[in-house]
């Protein structure tokens, strides 16, 4: 870190022979390399070393033969997705959720943070937030327990339905209802947490605003509109841009715990069909194949809408 | 009086009134929703398991009062193992956690290190791609760590998104504590511990929660990693009782443990057993949320 030579010294040691510069560089940052190695061997073995693996997409791997001893296959594994029959009905779902968890997830937390923002006692919000918060701490096997005990048949759910005029029935087991099944119960388990960046952006906003809008008449609606809004707005757009950036990361570990066979026409995404071929049937080849196609279009979402974040709102994740 | 005059001055009209009202009413209501579905647990899992059962409706109280399901639930062994491993992967976790993030951090916000910038490119280069869910796997059982608690501890030792958190916490501590202390003699190793990380006490708290949060409710790589059940932690044990449907409890129990008398109640007294407890810490740390979340946004 900071222990900086004079700068003269700096100015000498940058003429100096490469190899006296690495070995003063190693004499005097000896400590901060010893502690980076531990770092970069936990990444080298569970991150780069998975990244190698990698090639058995281009294998036709058995365990048996291990990594190495797997003959190559060049892009089969691949052309078997694209010609898979559900190839299209997986991406169709992967998009379909994410969009829609991104149409009406995303406003959620922003309205919650303005509505906040209104309100003037403190004891109040602060009960309001704490609660908000609790349901981003219970764990998502809870979650989906809850929502699956509350989807029966007999469960909480079909006696709202019957009190509508509705007929009793497992919404978990209708596909219609998975995607509102799925969406509600995550902005009821994010919107609290989610809120808190939006809150406190919403601090460094000039309080004086407010006061001159007042003076000019403005009612609560049009202050929140013309000068709480435009005050988060960057916020807004980084955050817009993340989860853009993130389109194929649907949340699977929910999927997972939530669909069944009658629901796979809606809810089967890329990475549950990984799951399902790679683990479950041993497919491994055809999974890393299949999981490898979902980080390539991600880690292009992620550098398309960073340059678009960067050519309209001057703003770059990296 | 006072207070009249007050609300003149802030420019109270009907519309602010009727503006407050509806607002008030949507947090009572985002409260209740919130609320509710947790208040019903706590209710179902002390209600009595066949009176549960004959009211499938709302739950505004427990139905034939009896704590019987939380007494199987501290005692059903699976329900104990399931508890044991995950304190297990909290113990050796966190500290491990915290060490490799304090490390990683302080190593990426010091300045004059030759070999920084690769160093960095390497780091990151992990936020954005992945081997992914199979080689990741096949990489579990290669190092032979397959079923094993390892499995769920070394995989997550260390968060990147974390790690940068950390270093600009540490970017906040004065470059002169720390030149002082080299003059005084102190390496960086002791830097470290001595002087930086007491002063980043609340970032290494909201560190700790998001870590030790992240631990305890995380259920899919043990899915992966774990065969048998008991070594499975207690959100794998939860899923097996609520979403799988498993009679894993039954085939688990003792010849006097009464799994099927409490069949339902007990789904409800495990839900409250593993869910209090992080839900009795957070409040603690709320006020450091803004702060992690903050710095976490901007710079991942």
């Amino acid at each position: 870190m900071r222990k900086q030579p004079l700068a003269g010294a700096a100015a000498i040691s940058a003429r100096k022979p490469l190899g006296m510069r690495l070995s003063e560089d190693f004499k005097q940052n000896k400590y901060k390399y010893l502690m980076i190695l531990p770092v970069l061997i936990y990444l080298i073995v569970f991150a780069y070393k998975p990244m190698y693996g990698l090639v058995i997409a281009f294998k036709n791997y058995r365990p048996a033969l291990g990594i190495e001893g797997s003959p190559w296959v060049g892009f089969r594994q691949f052309r078997l997705f694209f010609n898979d029959v559900y190839f299209w009905r997986l991406l169709k779902n992967t998009f379909s959720i994410s969009l829609l968890s991104i149409l009406f997830g995303f406003p959620a937390p922003i309205i919650l943070a303005l509505l906040l923002n209104e309100i003037k006692n403190t004891a109040f919000k602060r009960t309001v937030q704490t609660i908000t918060y609790m349901p981003y701490f219970i764990s998502l096997v809870v979650v989906c327990g809850l929502i699956k005990t509350y989807a029966q048949s007999n469960g909480l759910m079909s006696q709202i339905a019957v009190q509508f005029g509705g007929q009793p029935q497992n919404f978990l087991m209708n596909p219609d209802c998975f995607y509102p099944i799925y969406i509600i119960s995550d902005i009821w388990q994010g919107i609290g947490w989610n809120s808190i960046i939006y809150l406190a952006a919403l601090t460094s906003i000039d309080q004086e605003q407010y006061e001159a809008a007042r003076i000019d008449g403005a009612g609560r609606f049009q202050q929140m509109w013309h000068i709480t809004l435009p005050g988060i707005l960057p916020t807004i757009i980084i955050l817009f841009i993340l989860r853009m950036g993130g389109i194929l990361n649907v949340g699977f570990e929910k999927i997972l715990l939530l669909y069944s066979e009658p629901t796979y026409t809606v809810a089967d995404v890329i990475s549950t069909y990984v799951y399902r071929k790679g683990i479950l049937n041993g497919a491994y080849s055809f999974g890393a194949a299949v999981g490898l196609f979902n980080s390539v279009v991600n880690v292009f979402f992620l550098a398309v809408f960073n340059r678009i974040g960067r050519k309209f709102a001057g703003m770059s994740l990296y | 009086m006072e207070k009249r005059l007050d609300r003149k001055r802030r420019g109270t009209s009907a519309g602010d009134v009727a503006f407050n009202l509806c607002n008030g009413v949507i947090m009572f209501f985002l409260m209740f929703v919130t609320v509710y579905p947790l208040y019903y647990v706590l209710c179902a899992s002390f209600s009595n398991n066949v009176e549960l059962l004959a009211h499938p409706g709302a739950l505004w109280y427990p139905r034939g009062f009896n704590w019987g399901a939380y007494r199987l639930a501290f005692t059903h062994p699976l329900l104990l193992s399931g508890y044991r491993n995950i304190l297990i992967v909290l113990a050796v976790s966190l500290p491990l956690n915290i060490v490799l993030t304090l490390f990683c951090g302080y190593f990426l916000s010091s300045k004059n290190v030759f070999f920084k910038k690769p160093i960095l490119a390497i780091i990151m280069f992990t936020m954005f791609f992945s081997g992914g869910m199979i080689p990741g796997y096949l990489n579990i059982r290669d190092l032979g760590l397959y079923d094993s608690l390892w499995s769920l501890i070394l995989p997550g030792a260390m968060s990147v998104y974390n790690a940068i958190i950390c270093k600009t916490a540490i970017d906040a501590v004065p470059d002169s504590l720390i030149e002082s202390a080299y003059i005084d003699g102190a390496n960086d190793i002791v830097i470290i511990f001595r002087i930086v990380f007491p002063l980043i006490m609340p970032t290494v708290a909201v560190l700790l929660l998001y870590y030790g949060v992240g631990h305890w409710n995380s259920w899919f790589p043990a899915s992966l990693y774990i065969e048998s059940n008991y070594n499975l932690p207690i959100q794998n044990v939860m899923r097996a009782i609520l979403i799988a449907n498993s009679n894993i409890l039954n085939s688990a129990a003792t010849e006097n443990d009464k799994v099927n008398d409490f069949a339902e109640t007990i789904k409800y007294s495990a839900i409250v057993i593993t869910t209090v407890p992080v839900l009795c810490i957070y409040p603690f740390l709320q006020k450091y949320f803004v702060k992690g979340v903050m710095i976490g946004a901007v710079k991942g």
